[in-house]
């Protein structure tokens, strides 16, 4: 009898706590989704081709994101392509080469610690280094290289976990082949790690995305009615680089600046901007899971 | 009397020390490695008969704190194959290694057989092709593998890696082939395969195998080198050794008393 009471007791206590578990999650699921659909009730209505092809304006109907999208696509762009190079070769330095002492914990330790670095932090570096010290202007570039810089840590971590899932039979095998550090890191183990290393970029490049604190520090505009520079000219070399110093804004950005005005038709366009913004966002993470199930069934372990 | 050393040498192991960190781990070995003959090293778990066969290829360079001492002496150049002169690349590419897991690339079929002339230069698809199925036909999988040479790698059945990886390790055409524990990850079936292709290559490359499994030692090899806590116990003509071994500890081992 003592012992069936006790087994009781045990089973309400794990049932309660089952509870409590599920109301800990729904408190989290149930105001996301709420927050999303009153973000989609109020910035439906908004959602229509001219939106996406029409500049900030006075008058809150006119105005559209086709700056701010543009802007935003581009400063990824130039993140992208800013850190994977120096991210992933940091990262192979570190997995492959380092030796293992002190030195190499030490940057270990603060390449974690840069990931919680406060991103106004990273603004206010920029402003001094890439604006007033190298007069790379307020421009895409500047901003691609300051995201670039804050996700680094993310992506250096991401690249260094997905190289470190390589097996070692793996090196081991080139090795024996008598390939050299650099040609099993290029035949082998990068190739091997595309995958994780894709996906770490993405994630952390969907932080990025958001970011608007260290764009508002380097001095991005917040109502912007050109567009850059087409990157094609038509006269030799045909490329054209001009567009990286031209001003701009971003989604986030411009999504601020409709909010704190006081027409209510601006909250909606804000509202309509923060759909779109989340969209990409989940656009991007839904490739990220994409391509980490494609290199998944590619290479077992 | 038989001898109890090989004929003609591929290679002298002289006084061999090893150790990682501060730990002594082979301690004084010296034996002699008959040119394409099939040389067995056994002993228990822990013997050091795995870090033994990793300083022919100088696998240890590629961790920090190893140190080797005394020599390996490799013919017909008579080079030092531990001394820190020498590099271990060109080691690597004169000896060969099959490990004990089958480790092919998550690469296809050929790119696998393929990388070891890759990474000598090799670019001339005719040559390519040429070599590589000559060392998937040594190793027996030519005719298994030969209508979809392009297919993954990781496709193919465990034994089927396992020769893959030999023919991987041949196509360079090693002068030693080194095996560590080939079987131990294999079925019955695909053992036999390899034991029967250890056979057919011992006539074209020297050949050293570590195995747990002593009877695999009977069967394959020619000489066998009983090691036992990082030393060389004893180190005779295999049907020697294991009909009348001259130490009581070898006697002991292959008899099953312990290991």
């Amino acid at each position: 009898m003592r012992l069936q009471s006790a087994i009781a007791r045990n089973r309400f206590v794990d049932s309660l706590f089952a509870i409590l578990g599920l109301l800990a999650m729904l408190v989290g699921l149930v105001t996301l989704l709420a927050l999303f659909l009153g973000l989609a009730l109020d910035g439906w209505s908004r959602l229509t081709w001219r939106f996406f092809t029409s500049y900030p304006s006075r008058f809150p109907v006119e105005a559209g994101i086709l700056s701010a999208w543009v802007g935003t696509t581009t400063v990824m762009f130039v993140t992208a392509l800013t850190a994977v190079p120096i991210g992933v070769g940091a990262a192979v330095y570190l997995e492959e080469y380092a030796p293992k002492n002190w030195l190499t914990d030490l940057i270990e330790i603060n390449i974690a610690n840069l990931a919680g670095v406060p991103s106004i932090v990273y603004g206010l570096l920029a402003l001094g280094l890439l604006v007033y010290q190298l007069h790379l202007g307020q421009s895409i570039l500047t901003a691609g290289l300051t995201l670039a810089l804050l996700i680094l840590p993310i992506v250096v971590t991401s690249a260094r976990e997905a190289i470190r899932s390589v097996p070692n039979s793996i090196r081991e095998a080139a090795h024996a082949l008598g390939a050299t550090k650099w040609q099993t890191v290029k035949d082998h183990v990068l190739p091997y790690a595309t995958g994780g290393i894709l996906t770490g970029l993405i994630i952390a490049l969907s932080r990025a995305i958001g970011e608007s604190a260290p764009l508002i520090t380097i001095g991005a505009l917040s109502f912007i009615a050109f567009l850059p520079h087409p990157p094609w000219q038509p006269e030799f070399p045909y490329l054209s680089f001009q567009w990286l110093l031209d001003p701009f804004t971003v989604m986030p950005i411009q999504m601020f600046n409709w909010v704190s005005r006081p027409q209510e038709e601006f909250h909606t366009n804000a509202a309509a901007a923060g759909l779109v913004l989340l969209g990409m966002t989940l656009a991007m993470n839904g490739l990220a899971i994409f391509i980490r199930a494609r290199f998944r069934k590619q290479i077992k372990w | 009397m038989l001898p109890s050393s090989p004929q003609v040498e591929k290679a002298r192991v002289k006084d061999l020390n090893f150790y990682y960190g501060s730990v002594h781990i082979l301690k004084n070995i010296s034996l002699t490695i008959g040119e394409k003959q099939v040389t067995a090293v056994i002993g228990p778990s822990g013997c050091g008969k795995t870090t033994y066969l990793r300083c022919f290829n100088r696998m240890h360079d590629l961790y920090p704190g190893n140190r080797y001492e005394g020599e390996v002496i490799l013919h017909p150049d008579y080079v030092n194959i531990l001394s820190p002169t020498v590099d271990p690349i060109e080691i690597r590419m004169r000896i060969s290694m099959v490990f004990q897991k089958p480790n092919p690339f998550p690469k296809s079929i050929f790119e696998n057989v393929a990388y070891g002339l890759r990474v000598r230069g090799w670019t001339d698809r005719a040559v390519l092709d040429e070599k590589v199925e000559q060392a998937l036909r040594r190793a027996v999988l030519w005719e298994e593998v030969k209508d979809r040479l392009t297919h993954p790698a990781l496709t193919l059945s465990g034994g089927q890696q396992q020769r893959l990886c030999i023919a991987r390790a041949l196509a360079t055409e090693p002068e030693i082939l080194l095996f560590d524990e080939p079987t131990s990850a294999l079925d019955p079936t695909a053992t036999a395969r390899i034991e029967e292709l250890i056979l057919d290559l011992k006539t074209q490359v020297t050949i050293i195998i570590v195995t747990h499994n002593m009877q695999q030692a009977a069967r394959v090899s020619d000489f066998t080198a009983f090691l036992y806590l990082g030393e060389l116990v004893e180190f005779n003509k295999t049907d020697k050794m294991f009909t009348a071994p001259s130490n009581r500890l070898t006697e002991d081992y292959i008899t099953g008393r312990f290991g």
